[in-house]
Protein backbone atom coordinates (compact mmCIF):
# COMPACT_ATOMS: atom_id res chain seq x y z
CA UNK A 1 0.00 0.00 0.00
CA UNK A 2 1.45 3.32 -1.05
CA UNK A 3 -1.48 5.52 -0.02
CA UNK A 4 -0.49 8.03 2.64
CA UNK A 5 -3.29 8.92 5.02
CA UNK A 6 -3.29 12.30 6.56
CA UNK A 7 -4.10 12.22 10.27
CA UNK A 8 -7.27 14.25 10.21
CA UNK A 9 -8.62 12.11 7.46
CA UNK A 10 -7.56 8.96 9.30
CA UNK A 11 -9.41 9.92 12.45
CA UNK A 12 -12.52 10.86 10.53
CA UNK A 13 -12.44 7.54 8.71
CA UNK A 14 -11.90 5.46 11.83
CA UNK A 15 -14.62 7.31 13.76
CA UNK A 16 -17.09 6.68 10.97
CA UNK A 17 -16.01 3.09 10.59
CA UNK A 18 -16.31 2.43 14.31
CA UNK A 19 -19.75 4.03 14.43
CA UNK A 20 -21.03 2.16 11.42
CA UNK A 21 -19.77 -1.32 12.15
CA UNK A 22 -19.09 -1.23 15.90
CA UNK A 23 -15.62 -2.62 15.26
CA UNK A 24 -13.38 -2.26 18.29
CA UNK A 25 -11.03 0.71 17.86
CA UNK A 26 -8.05 -1.58 18.18
CA UNK A 27 -8.95 -3.48 15.00
CA UNK A 28 -9.64 -0.33 13.03
CA UNK A 29 -6.41 1.13 14.20
CA UNK A 30 -4.42 -1.92 13.16
CA UNK A 31 -5.79 -1.57 9.64
CA UNK A 32 -5.10 2.11 9.13
CA UNK A 33 -2.73 3.60 11.65
CA UNK A 34 0.94 4.26 11.36
CA UNK A 35 2.22 1.72 13.86
CA UNK A 36 5.02 3.96 15.05
CA UNK A 37 2.59 6.57 16.38
CA UNK A 38 0.18 4.24 18.08
CA UNK A 39 0.31 1.85 20.95
CA UNK A 40 -1.86 0.38 23.65
CA UNK A 41 -1.53 -0.43 27.30
CA UNK A 42 -3.74 -2.21 29.80
CA UNK A 43 -4.99 -0.41 32.89
CA UNK A 44 -6.05 -2.41 35.95
CA UNK A 45 -7.08 -0.61 39.13
CA UNK A 46 -8.60 -0.71 42.61
CA UNK A 47 -8.34 -4.36 43.61
CA UNK A 48 -8.61 -3.73 47.38
CA UNK A 49 -7.05 -7.04 48.39
CA UNK A 50 -8.36 -7.54 51.92
CA UNK A 51 -6.91 -9.81 54.56
CA UNK A 52 -9.31 -11.70 56.84
CA UNK A 53 -6.57 -13.28 58.97
CA UNK A 54 -3.34 -15.12 58.29
CA UNK A 55 -3.34 -16.40 54.74
CA UNK A 56 -7.11 -15.84 54.32
CA UNK A 57 -8.20 -13.02 52.03
CA UNK A 58 -11.65 -11.88 50.85
CA UNK A 59 -12.35 -14.25 47.96
CA UNK A 60 -14.50 -11.85 45.94
CA UNK A 61 -11.77 -9.17 45.63
CA UNK A 62 -9.10 -11.80 44.88
CA UNK A 63 -11.23 -13.14 42.02
CA UNK A 64 -11.57 -9.67 40.53
CA UNK A 65 -7.83 -9.15 40.26
CA UNK A 66 -7.14 -12.71 39.13
CA UNK A 67 -9.65 -12.32 36.30
CA UNK A 68 -8.29 -8.97 35.12
CA UNK A 69 -4.71 -10.29 35.13
CA UNK A 70 -5.71 -13.44 33.23
CA UNK A 71 -7.63 -11.47 30.61
CA UNK A 72 -4.91 -8.84 30.18
CA UNK A 73 -2.46 -11.68 29.53
CA UNK A 74 -4.68 -12.90 26.70
CA UNK A 75 -4.49 -9.61 24.77
CA UNK A 76 -3.12 -9.99 21.30
CA UNK A 77 -1.29 -8.07 20.04
CA UNK A 78 0.42 -7.51 23.39
CA UNK A 79 -0.05 -4.10 25.03
CA UNK A 80 3.23 -2.23 25.49
CA UNK A 81 2.86 -2.23 29.27
CA UNK A 82 0.33 -2.39 32.11
CA UNK A 83 -0.66 0.33 34.57
CA UNK A 84 -1.90 -0.61 38.00
CA UNK A 85 -3.93 2.39 39.13
CA UNK A 86 -3.65 2.09 42.92
CA UNK A 87 -5.53 0.65 45.91
CA UNK A 88 -3.98 -2.76 45.51
CA UNK A 89 -4.57 -3.30 49.25
CA UNK A 90 -7.57 -2.49 51.45
CA UNK A 91 -5.83 -1.67 54.74
CA UNK A 92 -2.30 -1.09 53.41
CA UNK A 93 -0.80 -4.06 55.23
CA UNK A 94 2.24 -6.06 54.21
CA UNK A 95 0.26 -9.32 53.78
CA UNK A 96 -2.27 -7.54 51.54
CA UNK A 97 0.38 -5.82 49.40
CA UNK A 98 2.39 -9.05 49.18
CA UNK A 99 -0.66 -11.09 48.17
CA UNK A 100 -1.65 -8.46 45.60
CA UNK A 101 1.89 -8.25 44.24
CA UNK A 102 1.98 -12.01 43.90
CA UNK A 103 -1.19 -11.98 41.77
CA UNK A 104 0.14 -9.06 39.70
CA UNK A 105 3.43 -10.88 39.16
CA UNK A 106 1.59 -13.17 36.75
CA UNK A 107 1.14 -10.25 34.34
CA UNK A 108 3.30 -10.51 31.25
CA UNK A 109 5.28 -7.35 30.60
CA UNK A 110 6.26 -4.20 32.42
CA UNK A 111 3.89 -2.87 35.11
CA UNK A 112 3.86 0.77 36.24
CA UNK A 113 2.28 1.42 39.63
CA UNK A 114 0.21 4.32 40.94
CA UNK A 115 -0.20 4.92 44.69
CA UNK A 116 -3.70 4.69 46.19
CA UNK A 117 -4.80 5.86 49.64
CA UNK A 118 -5.42 2.26 50.75
CA UNK A 119 -1.79 1.46 49.93
CA UNK A 120 -0.44 4.52 51.68
CA UNK A 121 -1.95 5.50 55.01
CA UNK A 122 -0.70 2.61 57.15
CA UNK A 123 3.04 3.20 56.71
CA UNK A 124 2.96 6.20 54.35
CA UNK A 125 3.87 4.08 51.36
CA UNK A 126 7.05 2.60 52.78
CA UNK A 127 6.38 -1.06 52.08
CA UNK A 128 4.62 -0.27 48.79
CA UNK A 129 7.81 1.53 47.75
CA UNK A 130 9.92 -1.53 48.49
CA UNK A 131 7.72 -3.55 46.15
CA UNK A 132 6.99 -1.07 43.41
CA UNK A 133 9.42 1.86 43.56
CA UNK A 134 8.94 5.62 43.59
CA UNK A 135 5.72 7.30 44.72
CA UNK A 136 5.81 9.67 41.73
CA UNK A 137 7.86 9.63 38.55
CA UNK A 138 7.73 10.16 34.80
CA UNK A 139 8.75 8.21 31.73
CA UNK A 140 8.61 8.54 27.96
CA UNK A 141 7.12 6.02 25.61
CA UNK A 142 6.88 6.28 21.82
CA UNK A 143 6.74 10.06 21.84
CA UNK A 144 4.29 10.37 24.75
CA UNK A 145 5.38 11.77 28.11
CA UNK A 146 3.83 9.83 31.01
CA UNK A 147 3.62 11.34 34.48
CA UNK A 148 2.64 9.26 37.51
CA UNK A 149 1.51 11.33 40.49
CA UNK A 150 0.84 10.40 44.09
CA UNK A 151 -2.39 12.40 44.32
CA UNK A 152 -3.76 10.93 47.56
CA UNK A 153 -1.66 12.99 49.99
CA UNK A 154 -3.44 15.29 52.39
CA UNK A 155 -2.81 17.98 55.03
CA UNK A 156 0.23 17.29 57.21
CA UNK A 157 -1.70 17.81 60.43
CA UNK A 158 -4.13 15.05 59.47
CA UNK A 159 -1.37 12.69 58.39
CA UNK A 160 1.15 13.23 61.16
CA UNK A 161 -0.59 14.67 64.23
CA UNK A 162 -4.20 13.66 64.41
CA UNK A 163 -4.28 9.91 65.00
CA UNK A 164 -2.90 7.87 67.89
CA UNK A 165 -1.80 4.95 65.67
CA UNK A 166 -1.00 4.22 62.04
CA UNK A 167 -3.75 1.56 61.97
CA UNK A 168 -6.30 4.13 63.11
CA UNK A 169 -5.12 6.60 60.45
CA UNK A 170 -5.49 3.93 57.76
CA UNK A 171 -8.96 2.94 59.01
CA UNK A 172 -10.15 6.56 59.05
CA UNK A 173 -9.01 7.12 55.45
CA UNK A 174 -10.37 3.75 54.28
CA UNK A 175 -14.03 4.67 54.85
CA UNK A 176 -15.11 6.43 51.69
CA UNK A 177 -17.95 8.36 53.33
CA UNK A 178 -16.16 8.85 56.65
CA UNK A 179 -16.47 12.48 57.78
CA UNK A 180 -13.15 12.05 59.66
CA UNK A 181 -11.31 11.61 56.33
CA UNK A 182 -9.39 14.39 54.62
CA UNK A 183 -9.35 15.69 51.03
CA UNK A 184 -6.71 14.31 48.67
CA UNK A 185 -4.04 16.54 47.21
CA UNK A 186 -0.89 16.40 45.12
CA UNK A 187 0.81 18.93 47.36
CA UNK A 188 3.28 21.73 46.89
CA UNK A 189 6.43 19.60 46.81
CA UNK A 190 5.14 17.33 44.09
CA UNK A 191 3.69 20.24 42.09
CA UNK A 192 7.15 21.82 42.11
CA UNK A 193 8.59 18.52 40.85
CA UNK A 194 5.89 18.33 38.16
CA UNK A 195 6.64 21.86 37.00
CA UNK A 196 10.32 21.04 36.69
CA UNK A 197 9.61 17.69 35.01
CA UNK A 198 7.38 19.33 32.41
CA UNK A 199 9.78 22.23 31.77
CA UNK A 200 11.95 20.06 29.52
CA UNK A 201 8.99 18.78 27.48
CA UNK A 202 7.90 20.34 24.16
CA UNK A 203 4.40 21.79 24.31
CA UNK A 204 3.40 19.66 21.34
CA UNK A 205 4.36 16.41 23.11
CA UNK A 206 1.29 14.45 24.20
CA UNK A 207 1.09 14.16 28.00
CA UNK A 208 -0.62 11.30 29.84
CA UNK A 209 -1.00 11.81 33.59
CA UNK A 210 -1.77 8.81 35.79
CA UNK A 211 -3.17 9.56 39.21
CA UNK A 212 -5.31 7.70 41.72
CA UNK A 213 -7.70 10.54 42.58
CA UNK A 214 -9.55 12.42 39.81
CA UNK A 215 -7.40 15.65 39.54
CA UNK A 216 -10.75 17.40 39.31
CA UNK A 217 -13.47 18.19 41.83
CA UNK A 218 -16.51 15.95 41.65
CA UNK A 219 -17.78 15.15 45.16
CA UNK A 220 -15.83 16.01 48.26
CA UNK A 221 -17.93 13.82 50.60
CA UNK A 222 -16.52 10.67 49.01
CA UNK A 223 -13.15 12.17 48.10
CA UNK A 224 -13.93 12.06 44.38
CA UNK A 225 -11.77 15.09 44.66
CA UNK A 226 -8.30 16.60 44.54
CA UNK A 227 -7.92 19.70 46.70
CA UNK A 228 -5.28 21.35 44.50
CA UNK A 229 -6.79 20.16 41.21
CA UNK A 230 -6.81 23.68 39.71
CA UNK A 231 -3.11 24.17 40.42
CA UNK A 232 -2.21 20.83 38.84
CA UNK A 233 -4.43 21.58 35.85
CA UNK A 234 -2.69 24.94 35.45
CA UNK A 235 0.67 23.16 35.07
CA UNK A 236 -0.83 20.95 32.36
CA UNK A 237 -2.64 23.77 30.56
CA UNK A 238 0.21 24.86 28.25
CA UNK A 239 0.37 21.48 26.50
CA UNK A 240 -1.60 20.72 23.34
CA UNK A 241 -2.77 17.24 24.24
CA UNK A 242 -3.22 16.16 27.84
CA UNK A 243 -4.97 13.04 29.09
CA UNK A 244 -5.57 12.29 32.76
CA UNK A 245 -6.38 8.67 33.61
CA UNK A 246 -7.45 8.03 37.20
CA UNK A 247 -8.79 5.27 39.41
CA UNK A 248 -10.39 5.55 42.87
CA UNK A 249 -13.98 6.18 41.74
CA UNK A 250 -14.90 2.57 40.77
CA UNK A 251 -17.12 3.81 37.93
CA UNK A 252 -17.01 5.27 34.43
CA UNK A 253 -16.45 9.01 34.39
CA UNK A 254 -15.11 11.26 31.66
CA UNK A 255 -14.78 14.96 31.26
CA UNK A 256 -12.98 17.73 29.42
CA UNK A 257 -11.58 20.80 31.17
CA UNK A 258 -9.84 23.13 28.75
CA UNK A 259 -7.22 21.06 26.95
CA UNK A 260 -7.30 18.22 29.49
CA UNK A 261 -9.28 15.04 28.83
CA UNK A 262 -10.20 13.03 31.91
CA UNK A 263 -11.22 9.36 31.91
CA UNK A 264 -11.58 7.08 34.93
CA UNK A 265 -10.92 3.37 35.38
CA UNK A 266 -13.19 0.67 36.73
CA UNK A 267 -12.32 -1.25 39.88
CA UNK A 268 -11.68 -4.96 39.77
CA UNK A 269 -13.12 -5.29 43.31
CA UNK A 270 -16.55 -3.63 43.50
CA UNK A 271 -18.43 -0.72 41.85
CA UNK A 272 -19.42 2.53 43.56
CA UNK A 273 -22.68 4.40 43.15
CA UNK A 274 -22.57 7.72 41.34
CA UNK A 275 -22.50 10.51 43.92
CA UNK A 276 -25.82 11.88 42.66
CA UNK A 277 -27.53 8.72 43.94
CA UNK A 278 -26.85 10.02 47.46
CA UNK A 279 -29.98 12.06 48.01
CA UNK A 280 -28.55 14.31 50.76
CA UNK A 281 -25.59 15.73 48.86
CA UNK A 282 -24.59 18.18 46.20
CA UNK A 283 -22.05 16.83 43.74
CA UNK A 284 -20.59 17.83 40.43
CA UNK A 285 -20.39 14.78 38.22
CA UNK A 286 -19.04 15.86 34.84
CA UNK A 287 -21.91 16.48 32.47
CA UNK A 288 -20.21 14.49 29.73
CA UNK A 289 -20.42 11.24 31.63
CA UNK A 290 -22.97 8.66 30.51
CA UNK A 291 -23.41 6.48 33.59
CA UNK A 292 -22.23 2.91 33.66
CA UNK A 293 -24.89 0.24 33.81
CA UNK A 294 -25.61 -1.90 36.85
CA UNK A 295 -27.03 -4.92 35.10
CA UNK A 296 -27.21 -7.44 37.94
CA UNK A 297 -25.89 -6.75 41.44
CA UNK A 298 -26.26 -10.46 42.21
CA UNK A 299 -23.50 -11.18 39.68
CA UNK A 300 -20.29 -10.94 41.67
CA UNK A 301 -18.35 -9.00 39.04
CA UNK A 302 -21.23 -6.70 38.07
CA UNK A 303 -20.05 -3.20 37.15
CA UNK A 304 -16.39 -4.04 37.68
CA UNK A 305 -13.78 -4.45 34.95
CA UNK A 306 -10.51 -3.25 33.50
CA UNK A 307 -9.34 -1.16 30.56
CA UNK A 308 -7.35 -1.42 27.36
CA UNK A 309 -6.17 2.01 26.33
CA UNK A 310 -5.17 2.86 22.77
CA UNK A 311 -3.03 5.91 22.27
CA UNK A 312 -3.27 7.21 18.74
CA UNK A 313 -1.75 10.50 17.65
CA UNK A 314 -1.36 11.34 21.32
CA UNK A 315 -5.04 10.89 22.27
CA UNK A 316 -6.55 8.09 24.30
CA UNK A 317 -9.34 5.65 23.56
CA UNK A 318 -10.35 3.84 26.71
CA UNK A 319 -11.88 0.43 26.02
CA UNK A 320 -13.76 -0.78 29.07
CA UNK A 321 -13.99 -4.53 29.48
CA UNK A 322 -17.09 -4.86 31.68
CA UNK A 323 -17.62 -8.61 31.82
CA UNK A 324 -21.38 -9.34 31.73
CA UNK A 325 -22.19 -5.73 30.87
CA UNK A 326 -21.67 -4.51 27.30
CA UNK A 327 -18.14 -3.27 26.68
CA UNK A 328 -17.81 0.49 26.22
CA UNK A 329 -15.26 2.72 24.53
CA UNK A 330 -14.71 6.30 25.56
CA UNK A 331 -12.50 7.98 22.97
CA UNK A 332 -11.30 11.51 22.36
CA UNK A 333 -13.43 13.00 19.61
CA UNK A 334 -11.53 15.43 17.37
CA UNK A 335 -14.64 17.24 16.18
CA UNK A 336 -16.03 18.12 19.59
CA UNK A 337 -12.66 18.23 21.35
CA UNK A 338 -13.73 16.04 24.24
CA UNK A 339 -13.96 12.36 25.20
CA UNK A 340 -17.11 10.64 23.99
CA UNK A 341 -18.63 7.22 24.40
CA UNK A 342 -18.68 5.65 20.95
CA UNK A 343 -22.04 3.94 21.56
CA UNK A 344 -23.88 5.81 24.29
CA UNK A 345 -24.61 9.47 23.78
CA UNK A 346 -26.80 11.62 25.97
CA UNK A 347 -29.71 13.06 24.03
CA UNK A 348 -28.54 16.50 25.04
CA UNK A 349 -24.94 15.47 24.44
CA UNK A 350 -23.94 18.59 22.53
CA UNK A 351 -23.28 20.74 25.57
CA UNK A 352 -20.04 22.67 25.91
CA UNK A 353 -17.39 21.06 28.09
CA UNK A 354 -17.24 22.29 31.65
CA UNK A 355 -14.34 24.58 32.28
CA UNK A 356 -14.61 25.09 36.03
CA UNK A 357 -16.28 23.64 39.06
CA UNK B 1 -65.08 -14.87 88.93
CA UNK B 2 -65.96 -11.75 90.79
CA UNK B 3 -62.30 -11.05 91.32
CA UNK B 4 -61.60 -11.34 87.57
CA UNK B 5 -64.33 -8.89 86.66
CA UNK B 6 -62.91 -6.41 89.13
CA UNK B 7 -59.54 -6.74 87.47
CA UNK B 8 -61.12 -6.26 84.03
CA UNK B 9 -62.96 -3.19 85.27
CA UNK B 10 -59.75 -1.80 86.67
CA UNK B 11 -58.00 -2.36 83.34
CA UNK B 12 -60.85 -0.66 81.48
CA UNK B 13 -60.70 2.30 83.80
CA UNK B 14 -56.95 2.64 83.36
CA UNK B 15 -57.39 2.20 79.58
CA UNK B 16 -60.05 4.88 79.49
CA UNK B 17 -57.98 7.32 81.45
CA UNK B 18 -54.99 6.75 79.07
CA UNK B 19 -57.24 7.28 76.06
CA UNK B 20 -58.29 10.62 77.47
CA UNK B 21 -54.66 11.80 77.19
CA UNK B 22 -53.92 10.27 73.79
CA UNK B 23 -53.74 13.53 71.83
CA UNK B 24 -51.90 15.43 74.45
CA UNK B 25 -48.29 14.48 73.84
CA UNK B 26 -45.75 16.99 74.88
CA UNK B 27 -42.52 18.38 73.51
CA UNK B 28 -40.87 16.05 75.99
CA UNK B 29 -42.56 13.08 74.28
CA UNK B 30 -41.45 14.29 70.85
CA UNK B 31 -37.90 14.74 72.03
CA UNK B 32 -37.84 11.26 73.52
CA UNK B 33 -39.25 9.61 70.40
CA UNK B 34 -36.90 11.43 68.11
CA UNK B 35 -33.98 10.58 70.39
CA UNK B 36 -34.99 6.91 70.28
CA UNK B 37 -35.14 7.02 66.48
CA UNK B 38 -31.86 8.88 66.12
CA UNK B 39 -30.20 6.35 68.41
CA UNK B 40 -31.35 3.46 66.23
CA UNK B 41 -30.22 5.27 63.05
CA UNK B 42 -26.85 5.83 64.69
CA UNK B 43 -26.66 2.18 65.66
CA UNK B 44 -27.50 1.33 62.03
CA UNK B 45 -24.70 3.57 60.76
CA UNK B 46 -22.30 1.80 63.13
CA UNK B 47 -23.40 -1.64 61.92
CA UNK B 48 -23.11 -0.34 58.33
CA UNK B 49 -19.52 0.82 58.71
CA UNK B 50 -17.98 -1.71 61.12
CA UNK B 51 -17.45 -5.45 60.59
CA UNK B 52 -19.65 -6.49 63.54
CA UNK B 53 -22.09 -8.44 61.33
CA UNK B 54 -19.43 -9.59 58.86
CA UNK B 55 -17.50 -12.83 58.71
CA UNK B 56 -14.80 -11.64 56.32
CA UNK B 57 -14.27 -8.02 57.39
CA UNK B 58 -16.18 -6.60 54.42
CA UNK B 59 -18.65 -3.91 55.57
CA UNK B 60 -21.88 -2.64 53.97
CA UNK B 61 -20.41 0.85 53.56
CA UNK B 62 -17.57 -0.47 51.41
CA UNK B 63 -19.94 -0.77 48.42
CA UNK B 64 -22.68 1.57 49.66
CA UNK B 65 -21.19 4.85 50.95
CA UNK B 66 -23.94 6.74 52.80
CA UNK B 67 -26.15 3.72 51.98
CA UNK B 68 -26.33 4.96 48.36
CA UNK B 69 -27.65 2.59 45.67
CA UNK B 70 -29.83 0.69 48.12
CA UNK B 71 -33.07 2.19 46.74
CA UNK B 72 -35.25 1.76 49.87
CA UNK B 73 -37.99 3.80 48.19
CA UNK B 74 -38.46 1.13 45.49
CA UNK B 75 -39.20 -1.80 47.85
CA UNK B 76 -41.12 -4.06 47.92
CA UNK B 77 -40.42 -4.88 44.30
CA UNK B 78 -40.04 -7.85 42.00
CA UNK B 79 -36.50 -9.12 42.31
CA UNK B 80 -35.66 -11.16 39.24
CA UNK B 81 -32.84 -13.00 40.98
CA UNK B 82 -35.23 -14.23 43.72
CA UNK B 83 -38.18 -14.77 41.37
CA UNK B 84 -40.61 -12.95 43.65
CA UNK B 85 -41.59 -9.63 45.14
CA UNK B 86 -39.11 -8.97 47.94
CA UNK B 87 -38.80 -6.53 50.82
CA UNK B 88 -35.67 -4.57 51.56
CA UNK B 89 -34.74 -6.71 54.57
CA UNK B 90 -34.44 -9.72 52.27
CA UNK B 91 -31.97 -7.79 50.14
CA UNK B 92 -29.99 -6.81 53.25
CA UNK B 93 -29.79 -10.51 54.07
CA UNK B 94 -28.60 -11.26 50.54
CA UNK B 95 -25.70 -8.88 51.14
CA UNK B 96 -24.99 -10.36 54.56
CA UNK B 97 -24.82 -13.88 53.07
CA UNK B 98 -22.81 -13.03 49.95
CA UNK B 99 -20.33 -10.12 50.05
CA UNK B 100 -20.11 -10.29 53.87
CA UNK B 101 -20.16 -14.13 53.95
CA UNK B 102 -22.17 -13.90 57.19
CA UNK B 103 -25.37 -15.20 58.80
CA UNK B 104 -28.65 -13.52 57.82
CA UNK B 105 -30.72 -11.66 60.43
CA UNK B 106 -34.37 -12.21 61.36
CA UNK B 107 -36.69 -9.61 59.87
CA UNK B 108 -37.50 -8.26 63.33
CA UNK B 109 -33.98 -8.46 64.71
CA UNK B 110 -33.24 -5.06 66.31
CA UNK B 111 -30.03 -4.95 64.24
CA UNK B 112 -32.07 -5.36 61.04
CA UNK B 113 -34.35 -2.56 62.24
CA UNK B 114 -31.27 -0.41 62.81
CA UNK B 115 -29.86 -1.14 59.33
CA UNK B 116 -33.20 -0.35 57.68
CA UNK B 117 -33.57 2.82 59.76
CA UNK B 118 -30.14 4.01 58.64
CA UNK B 119 -30.72 3.15 54.97
CA UNK B 120 -34.08 4.95 54.95
CA UNK B 121 -32.75 7.98 56.84
CA UNK B 122 -30.02 8.50 54.21
CA UNK B 123 -32.76 8.43 51.55
CA UNK B 124 -35.13 10.84 53.31
CA UNK B 125 -37.01 13.23 51.08
CA UNK B 126 -37.06 10.88 48.08
CA UNK B 127 -40.58 9.98 46.98
CA UNK B 128 -41.86 6.43 47.44
CA UNK B 129 -41.88 4.39 44.23
CA UNK B 130 -42.64 0.79 45.25
CA UNK B 131 -42.04 -1.73 42.50
CA UNK B 132 -39.82 0.62 40.48
CA UNK B 133 -36.71 -0.59 38.66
Amino acid sequence: MSIIYDRRRFLKTTTLAAGATALPMTLVELAFAKPADNFSFAYISDSHIQQIKGAQFVRNWDRGLIRAVAEANLLSPRPDFVIFGGDLAQMGSKPELDHGAEMLSKLNGKVYHVMGEHDYYLDLGEYWSKLFGKHYYSFDHKGVHFVVLNSILTYDEWTFDRWPTAERRMAEMAGLDNPNGSPFMVGQKQRAWLKKDLSRIEKSTPIVVLSHSPLQKIYKGWNFWTEDAEQVQALLAPFDKVTVLYGHVHQIQYNQIGNISFTSAMATAWPWPYPETYAQAQQMLPKLTVHMNRADPFFERDATGWQLIDIHTGRASVNYNLYNNAARTVAFDEHSGQPKDLSYQETDGRIAPQVHY
Amino acid sequence: MKFISIVICAVLVVGASTAAHADEFTQEDLDRWSKQFDGVVKQGRTLWTTPELSKNGVVCGQCHPNAANTHPETYPKFQKQLGKVASLWEMVNWCLRNPLEAEPLAADDPRMTALLAYITWERRGVKLEPGKH
